[in-house]
């Protein structure tokens, strides 16, 4: 039966089928095609109405505020995590119990709960003084000209963030060898010397994907803020179609900038990732590792 | 240094890891200058001895005692007090230590590594650091791989640098616990050299080693452990030479 066969050495093996990709990518091709036509030819989408406030001043500001608040509590928010992990692996059962407990309240809680907690602090706290405790007062001021909407929104966001970050961190800390620590010792550095020049530098190495993901959550949670009318890209959308009717199309625009947002934020993650990782020789190359970074999905085979 | 006094006492000194008794009652003295060799078979205790010295395992009993002065306790009056960590550093730096597996810091050069602890612990200033830095890379054979991060390096490499990172700190005595266990065959050579050079110039060493042609030949003093107590100890060539003790006989011939 057998033909006369060329010689093995003279041939490349013709590759796997793979049916599936064929069939899948058909079905999906069907699916982008009918949410095309949908964007396309729906008429309440109104893209004019999208264009016209895409770049509307109010809208802008809004995402400055966004960027901000994500900066802000971020910052804050690792800055907590930081001294909550520490405590955390601490020998002192006292700051052990306090940065669990900490931990356990602002994880538990919902941000939401919490932003408009903080808003409404005064109707809990009239007034805040600084002063030693069953001793002289230094300072008094009213609850209200303190907590603005702003000032809520970074302490529900910096708290929750704080939360997390300190889990992510205590284990960026641990996954640092004792070995690490030990030379230290030996050295002759203190604790702190060995946390801050030795531990942490190689630690926060390792949680840059982790810091970076958690900065486009934060991004995303941001826009829980409008719930107390500070104007932030969701709410500025909100206060314009709440004249103009026009829901769905100024909620397209915020979706559109939130977009943009945060896949500007992955490349900066790829990008310092890149960097830092040391794969990378100039900034250029760098850039060019994190898209292909960002696209290369490496396949399952067993 | 007292006249007379070792600059190292270890007195009956114990330590358990739970239930199993890793050191039973040992009594150690290193004289200034002298190279001890720490020998015996796997899980004999050598290595927690060594690292009890410098307490990066606090003993549970006993004393060690740098110079007279002992380690990690402190009299107050007629009260006995426990060190702080902080506290602890003061004496580390003058005990230099070497592990099996380097522990050079990662995100440091070689040079980093070597100037960290005179720069950050000593508070030394950074241009005199890194001048006596490239002298001790040069020391070490490593002048030309200053600027190289430990993954760039070899494990004899790295270990070479670990020993200049030590002597940098320019302590009064120099820790080694299994140097070479880690390293490949042929890469052992190059960090017995360095060690053995040390040896010339007069440093004390605390070695923990399984390599016996080290302890021949470098070695002043020789101790043999086997769980967790000094079976044998003395001057090499009685020790390896003409073992007295049955337990010394037969690590010696499982060497063979």
């Amino acid at each position: 039966m057998p033909t006369k066969r060329p010689d093995i050495h003279a041939v490349r093996p013709i590759p796997v089928r793979r049916p599936t990709t064929w069939i899948g990518g058909l079905i999906l091709l069907i699916l982008v095609a009918a949410f095309v036509r949908l964007l396309v030819t729906n008429e309440n989408l109104q893209w004019k109405v999208v264009a016209l406030y895409l770049f509307n001043p109010e809208i802008l500001t809004g995402m400055g505020r966004t960027l901000l608040l994500t900066f802000l509590a971020m910052i804050f928010g690792l800055a907590i995590g930081v001294v909550l992990a520490i405590m955390r692996l601490s020998q002192n059962p006292v700051f052990r119990a306090a940065s669990w407990g900490w931990i356990w309240f602002f994880r538990g809680v919902p941000p939401l709960v919490q932003l408009v907690f903080w808003y409404n602090l005064a109707l809990l706290i009239p007034t805040v003084t600084v002063g030693i405790p069953f001793g002289p007062l230094l300072w008094s001021g009213s609850t209200n000209l303190l907590i603005t909407p702003f000032s809520a929104a970074i302490l529900g966001l910096s708290f929750t963030e704080s939360a997390y970050a300190a889990e992510m961190i205590r284990g960026g800390i641990q996954a640092i060898g004792i070995g690490q620590t030990e030379a230290a010792a030996t050295l002759g550095m203190t604790r702190l010397q060995i946390l801050r020049r030795i531990v942490l530098p190689q630690a926060l190495k390792i949680l840059i994907p982790p810091i970076g993901n958690d900065t486009i959550s934060m991004l995303k949670f941001t826009s829980l803020v409008s719930v107390l009318a500070l104007p932030d890209l969701l709410y500025s959308a909100q206060m314009i179609y709440s004249r103009t009717y026009q829901t769905i199309p100024l909620l397209i625009v915020a979706t559109i900038w939130y977009l943009v947002l945060s896949t500007t934020l992955t490349f900066v993650e790829h990008y310092i990732e890149t960097r830092v990782y040391g794969r990378a020789t100039s900034p250029l190359a760098a850039l060019v590792g994190s898209f292909k970074s960002w696209f290369r999905l490496r396949a399952f085979q067993p | 240094m007292t006249e007379g006094l070792p600059l190292l006492k270890v007195e009956r000194l114990c330590k358990s890891f739970g239930d199993h008794q890793v050191l039973k009652n040992i009594d150690l003295a290193i004289a200034a200058g002298e190279v001890t060799c720490i020998i015996g078979p796997s899980g004999s205790g050598k290595s927690t001895l060594l690292r009890c010295l410098n307490y990066l395992e606090v003993p549970d009993s006993g004393a060690v005692y740098l110079n007279g002065e002992p380690i990690g306790v402190r009299w107050r009056g007629d009260k006995l007090y426990q060190m702080s960590f902080n506290e602890l550093a003061v004496q580390r730096r003058r005990m230099g230590m070497v592990f099996q597996g380097f522990h050079l810091f990662p995100h440091k050069t070689a040079l980093e590594n070597v100037i960290e602890g005179p720069v950050v612990v000593k508070g030394e200033n950074k241009a005199d650091a890194v001048h006596r830095a490239r002298a001790l890379l040069d020391k070490v054979g490593l002048a030309d791989r200053a600027d190289y991060y430990p993954h760039h390096l070899s494990g004899g490499q790295q270990q070479r640098v670990a020993i200049a990172r030590s002597l940098a700190m320019q302590p009064e005595l120099m820790l080694f616990d299994e140097p070479t266990s880690a390293l490949d065959p042929e890469l052992v050579g190059e960090v017995l050299a360095v060690m053995r050079k040390l040896a010339e110039e007069g440093m004390t060493m605390a070695v923990v080693t399984h390599e016996m042609g080290f302890a021949r030949e470098v070695c002043s003093h020789v101790v043999f452990m086997d769980e967790g107590m000094i079976v044998e100890e003395g001057a090499p060539a009685s020790v390896l030479g003409r073992p007295q003790h049955a337990r010394t006989q037969a690590f010696l011939a499982r060497l063979q």
